[in-house]
């Protein structure tokens, strides 16, 4: 690896006495603290929607559930299992290879200015334009998978209105989802900044913060993933 | 910025991981991800009392990952990682506090009706 990919997050403690922030006495930018502050009260918020799903969970007396078939007997119509697995665990992977992209343009904006070794694989990975493009793509097709996965709940019965099951999982997905959009039209502005004006290693803080919230949507999927879809 | 500032910032940041660390990360979490869905589709080990803690532990390893190497929790300055450690620990017992007010147990020892 050349000098230029041997240290992607070179330090910018340096820049962060041009990117508009405050130190604290403790040398640390107040904006990271403020992200980070952010992040643990998110953790709050989404500890209570988990608990909410998982105190509902096997508690609605109709159905559809979500991994056993169910019979309504009033109609006779079969609900199948209603959470496809295959279709949701292409969406995690989706969501784990966008904080793959961010961080990979969170390097990219840092190393900013620094030689680049000839060589297609190394001038891709010198650009934070593509690897913010990645992230935000990589996110919107995350959620198109969610929209996917909604509307055929829908078609098959299951609204937000029909049972315990319905309310907690479309709220809970649905905070995750809002939270991924948010994170997009973020990304989609870090973009509009890079092309107006360039990113430059002074404005790894801008990104960092960014990727900061990226990831953290990423790990609560982590967790959404495992205790409602894979648990059954 | 204050010398003070310079040198705690870049005590903080200067050990960041490199671009190699970062696929070795996503190679480790996709692996795990299989993995679990792969589980997932072994009716006896799902019936099995293995299953829920195996994936629990797996869950928490991938999270463990991210938090550490993608957001450099591991690497940065210990004022972040009391910020977002005091909140999940707070997180974490609020969960485990009220899936016990509503279990069957509550209910079995009277605490619920």
């Amino acid at each position: 690896m050349s000098a230029s990919t041997s240290s992607p997050t070179a330090p910018h403690s340096e820049s962060h006495a041009h990117g508009g922030g405050h130190y604290t006495s403790l040398g640390l930018d107040n904006r990271k603290i403020a992200i980070w502050t952010f992040i643990g009260s998110e953790c709050m918020l989404f500890a209570s929607l988990i608990s909410t799903y998982l105190i509902y969970k096997g508690r609605s007396p109709e159905g559809p559930f979500p991994h056993e078939a169910w019979t309504n007997p009033m109609t006779g119509q079969v609900f199948k299992p209603i959470l496809n697995i295959p279709v949701t665990s292409g969406s995690t992977f989706v969501l784990l290879m966008s904080s793959l992209a961010m961080v990979l343009a969170l390097a990219a904006v840092q190393n900013k200015g620094q030689p680049v070794k000839p060589g297609l694989w190394n001038k891709m990975l010198a650009s934070s334009k593509l690897w913010l493009w990645a992230t935000a793509l990589l996110g919107i097709t995350f959620l198109g998978c969610q929209a996917y996965e909604f509307t055929s709940f829908i078609h098959e019965g299951l609204t937000i209105r029909t049972n315990l099951f319905g309310s907690s999982f479309f709220t809970l997905t649905g905070f995750h989802g809002a939270h991924v959009t948010a994170g997009v039209l973020w990304l989609f502005t870090l973009l509009a900044i890079d092309y107006k004006r360039g990113l430059e290693p002074k404005d790894a803080l801008l990104v960092d913060i960014c990727a900061l919230y990226w990831h953290f949507v990423d790990v609560v999927w982590i967790a959404i993933f495992t205790l409602v879809y894979l648990i059954q | 910025m204050s010398n003070h500032a310079a040198a705690v910032g870049h005590a903080s940041e200067d050990h960041h991981p490199t671009w190699s660390t970062y696929w070795k990360v996503a190679l480790f979490l996709t692996i795990i991800t299989v993995v679990e869905v792969w589980a997932y589709y072994i009716p006896s080990f799902v019936s099995s009392s293995y299953f829920v803690p195996s994936l629990l532990i797996m869950s928490g390893v991938k999270f463990y990952t991210v938090v550490a190497y993608y957001m450099h929790l591991k690497y940065d300055h210990k004022l972040f990682r009391a910020l977002f450690s005091g909140p999940l620990a707070i997180a974490g017992l609020t969960l485990i506090g009220l899936l016990f007010l509503f279990s069957k147990l509550a209910i079995k020892i009277g605490l619920l009706s």
